[in-house]
């Protein structure tokens, strides 16, 4: 942690906690570190980025908790006058009218906007190479994915070119980049946080959550982010507040190792699974217990989701039409235009889907699919709560592989998909997870899951954050290889 | 099917009625009285990206208002769905509408019964420029929002209605039902209320049901009549000419009375309704039926019931209780006129129903000059037999024009009846007698017609004050009948 005012040193190393404290003290200028930001940003060569401020904002009132500690933000959620495209060309170039509400809070918490973040378009996608911006690049290693969809904020924390990002969740679309680029990304609580101007894919599963370099860092953008919005009537809000996690310690804390989602034969790499492993027998050695569990119903999850998400983004994304904003390609009437502006306006992936949904929603299939998917869902939860009955929390290796190549799963969608095996469930009972950095295989980061019953967020911290301290995995790792 | 074949229609009707809450459906725009165009709107009712409803707890109440009068069953749990289909009036590319789960099932109002009352969002208004007024083969069509996001009540009726008329009927004691809750303005022109109808025939004594058509588009009460009798014509002639129904949606043009296709069953959309995601499920607590309940009116029907029991006829308790104006205003009368003159119950309900009407019509009598209590008065003068009926008809004449106190009236034109005094009517019907003595021999030998000419002679003596009964009574003593 760097404290004093040397100008030699790169006050970009510091974490946003650590920043918002020399603020505090008076040792750092927001305005300084903003534009330190800013020049990272602007010089991103990962493709992270898809807008960059010009220059900052008017700050947030002397008390904002935050600081003036900069923040980058998906490209999903909407913000007054600034492009808010979803990574979709059929929004190109669109400036929505408001900003989306958490996004205004966090500014008025003084984290005000240095950037929108690249991401897989409307979300779909596990690899960020699914946006129409061409895709992000691994800070780790730039011939390799970054994960999806988050994969522009979760690069850019990574390489540094932000402190702290937004991301949203929808089956592991920040926990899985989060993953792949060695940080902390947490999906909350479905609820928490309002969804208001958060552009859909899936209604019932999308979540916004923080990327950041470390528990303390998630902790405290997290605490700045829910509430219930009355614009927004799933929204649930916390009970009491996100408290920064400060004692460290694991003892007592039991653990439960699902079976269905890291056992022999589900596919996860040898790697993941020897760090995975590693660090269960650390958490035992500082007291914490450690069994086996099970969600039976957890293997059918993944085909639940890819026909529930699918049906939802089918009907999300029908106001795509080019009638009131976005692309518009005339074509010789209503239908025409209909049809042109939405093949030209949606990439391959994002249309997959829609016809998924579709036929999944259509008369005489809907019984046969959602209906079944919906009933599926009610059981994967039901298997949670079970679980939770015995243990504190579920740990899963977050994704099942190291980050990819570029190019190397998107001729086989199902190859794709599977990389959400560990991080679907967790959407689908709405309940809280969090990934953290968990040491390298094979050079390349590897994360570890931990999720628990609906609203456990700050005993989740806790534990998540006394993991961190004892394992010792630096987020900053990529800076090296950037 | 023999071609001579008495067929029966059996008709099943859908209500739209927009309800007149201060703000939209699912957002906070206020809801639109013509404004410019696209000036009440906002992200959530333009569909914008991001952007999410939020169900409306007033239009929620007045649904369960309506649910009350219909005496329907009120769904502790309703949810909303998503109805999927692409046209520019939509800007979401679906309408949150309610499906398997409304919130009022059941029900039944005057002898049609209830199938369910849900509630929804409109659309937005479609304006079509060219030569079609059509989106197919205008030059160009242009959104207006406004529109978009209004609440709607839809009123689903079970196939109870059996002719054009009981329909046009029926719709009438919905409409002054809903104008009674306060729910909705319920303007059939204006569009706050529209009615689709489900169309089919079949041979009298069959219970079986035929193909079934919907006709929408019939923007008046007339209209509706017009329409479902052209339907209904157009299946008979089908039927008998060997052919049969299709099943499809049908377009009624009030201007030439044709009916149109619309778009045929294989046309029709696959709406693939999902539950709405983006709205939790509308909990009907036990507040929320209290605050239905207290707000509930008295309603046509239970007022029908209510004046019939006091005496009043049925034919004129259905007039008053259907034209909730009228019978406000017939009831400030009766409450007016007791004391000081104690105007008779139904003398009073025909003055209301039959001379006032047909001299104010389709206008509120309460915003006529004439006040419920100067009609009180008027009617009291009659039943006192200070005026008579057709000088009495004088004077609401001049009430109507200019307002006024009856009494002061009479007394000013000197219309006030004579009295039933024999010394007075004696000498007038004397005299009556002489100068028509052909009538007097006629009544004399039974011909009661005759007595015609006699009053009428008294009565122009007299400028209409004398008392035709009086008159009739010396004039039978007279000559010893
Ligand atoms: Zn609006």
């Amino acid at each position: 942690m760097t404290t004093s005012r040397d100008t030699s040193s790169d006050i970009t190393l510091l974490s946003a906690a650590a920043a918002v404290d020399a603020i505090e003290r008076g040792e750092l200028s927001a305005g300084e570190l903003f534009e330190a930001y800013r020049a990272a940003a602007a010089g991103d060569e990962l493709n992270a980025y898809l807008w960059v401020a010009d220059e900052a904002p008017a700050p947030a009132g002397q008390d904002a908790p935050l600081r003036g500690v900069p923040l980058a933000v998906k490209d999903l959620f909407c913000t007054e006058g600034v492009p808010s495209q979803a990574g979709s060309k059929i929004l190109e170039g669109y400036r929505p009218p408001y900003t989306a509400t958490v996004v205004a809070k966090l500014a008025a918490a003084g984290a005000p906007l240095l950037g929108k973040t690249n991401q897989d378009e409307f979300a779909m996608g596990s690899s960020n190479e699914n946006s129409a911006f061409g895709p992000v690049l691994n800070p780790w290693d730039r011939a390799r994915v970054p994960g999806g969809s988050s994969g522009g904020s979760a690069a850019a924390v990574a390489a540094g070119s932000a402190p702290w990002a937004l991301g949203t969740d929808t089956g592991g679309s920040i926990r899985q980049p989060a993953a792949l680029c060695g940080i902390v990304g947490l999906k909350p609580t479905y609820g928490t946080v309002s969804r208001y101007g958060m552009i859909a894919f899936a209604s019932s599963l999308d979540q916004a959550g923080p990327l950041t370099r470390d528990v303390t860092d998630a902790a405290l953008l997290l605490k700045q982010m829910v509430g219930h919005d009355n614009r927004d009537s799933t929204s649930i809000g916390f009970p009491g507040e996100i408290e920064l996690p400060r004692s460290g310690s694991l003892k007592g804390i039991r653990l439960g190792v699902p079976e269905e989602l890291s056992g022999a034969g589900v596919g996860i790499e040898g790697g993941v699974l020897d760090a995975f492993n590693a660090t269960l027998k650390l958490a035992e050695s500082l007291g914490a217990t450690v069994e086996t569990c099970h969600l039976p119903h957890a293997p059918h999850a993944l085909s639940a989701y890819y026909v529930l998400a699918p049906a939802e983004a089918s009907s999300n994304l029908a106001r795509y039409d080019g009638v009131r904003y976005g692309r518009r390609v005339e074509n010789g009437g209503l239908v025409g235009m209909y049809t042109k502006t939405r093949s030209e306006g949606f990439g391959r992936e994002v249309k997959r889907r829609i016809m998924l949904g579709t036929y999944s929603l259509s008369s005489g299939y809907y019984d046969a699919y959602y209906g079944r998917a919906q009933r599926v869902r009610t059981k994967i939860a039901d298997d949670f709560r079970t679980a939770f009955a015995e243990f504190d929390f579920v740990v899963t290796p977050t994704a099942p592989s190291v980050a990819f190549e570029l190019g190397a799963k998107t001729s086989d969608p199902m190859s794709m998909y599977v990389n959400d095996y560990c991080t679907v469930p967790m959407s689908l009972a709405g309940i809280p997870a969090i990934s953290i950095p968990n040491g390298l295989s094979d050079g390349l980061p590897t994360g570890f899951q931990l999720c628990g019953p609906a609203f456990s967020e700050n005993r989740m911290l806790e534990a998540a954050y006394a993991l961190e301290q004892a394992t010792g995995f630096e987020a900053t790792g990529a800076r090296i290889h950037a | 099917m023999t071609a001579t074949a008495e067929f029966e229609p059996v008709i099943g009707l859908e209500i739209h009625v927009q309800l007149s809450t201060k703000t939209k459906m699912f957002c906070g725009c206020a809801l639109s009285f013509g404004e410019p165009s696209n000036t009440l709107t906002c992200p959530t009712c333009l569909g914008l990206p991001g952007t999410l409803p939020r169900a409306n707890a007033k239009a929620i109440h007045f649904g369960l208002m309506i649910g009350l009068a219909l005496g329907s069953e009120l769904a502790p749990r309703s949810i909303f769905h998503r109805k999927n289909y692409f046209y520019p009036d939509l800007p979401k590319g679906y309408q949150i509408s309610q499906y398997d789960e409304p919130l009022c099932r059941g029900g039944q109002l005057g002898d049609v019964r209830i199938h369910r009352v849900h509630l929804e969002e409109d659309a937005a208004k479609l304006v079509h420029a060219g030569s079609s007024g059509r989106i197919h083969g205008s030059d160009a069509s242009v959104v207006d929002f406004n529109r978009g996001g209004t609440p709607l009540a839809e009123i689903v009726t079970e196939p109870d209605v059996r002719s054009a008329a009981q329909a046009r009927e029926w719709l009438t004691l919905l409409r002054t039902t809903l104008r009674q809750l306060g729910v909705s303005d319920v303007n059939m022109e204006e569009g706050s209320l529209r009615c689709d109808a489900n169309i089919s025939i079949r041979p009298v004594g069959s219970t079986a049901l035929g193909t079934k058509t919907e006709l929408k588009n019939m923007n008046s009460f007339r209209y509706l009549e017009r329409g479902v009798n052209a339907e209904i014509a157009r299946q008979e002639t089908l039927l008998r000419s060997g052919g049969h129904v299709v099943q499809e949606t049908l377009h009624f043009d009030p201007q030439t009375e044709r009916i149109t296709s619309l778009r045929s069953k294989e046309e029709a959309h696959d709406y693939r309704y999902f539950p709405e995601p983006d709205l939790v499920p509308v909990s009907t607590s036990d507040e929320m039926l209290a605050a239905a309940r207290a707000a509930m009116p008295e309603l046509p029907a239970a007022r029908e019931e209510r004046l019939q029991s006091l005496g009043i006829s049925a034919a004129s308790a259905r007039q008053l209780a259907w034209r909730t104006e009228l019978g406000d205003y017939f009831e400030a009368a009766l409450a007016a006129g007791n004391p000081p003159v104690g105007a008779p119950i139904q003398p009073l309900a025909n003055w209301v129903c039959n001379d006032l009407v047909r001299r104010v019509g389709e206008e509120d009598p309460n915003a006529s000059q004439v006040t419920p209590a100067a009609l009180a008065k008027l009617v009291g003068l009659v039943s006192e037999k200070a005026l008579t009926v057709s000088n009495a008809r004088l004077v609401l004449d001049r009430l109507v024009a200019d307002g006024g106190d009856p009494a002061a009236i009479v007394e000013a034109l000197g219309l006030g009846a004579m009295g039933g005094g024999d010394d007075v009517l004696d000498p007038l019907v004397d005299a009556a007698l002489a100068a028509n003595a052909d009538a007097a021999e006629k009544i004399r030998s039974g011909n009661m017609k005759a007595i015609g000419a006699i009053i009428g002679h008294v009565m122009r003596e007299t400028k209409g004050r004398a008392d035709g009964a009086e008159v009739t009574r010396i004039v039978r003593h007279k000559l010893g009948l």
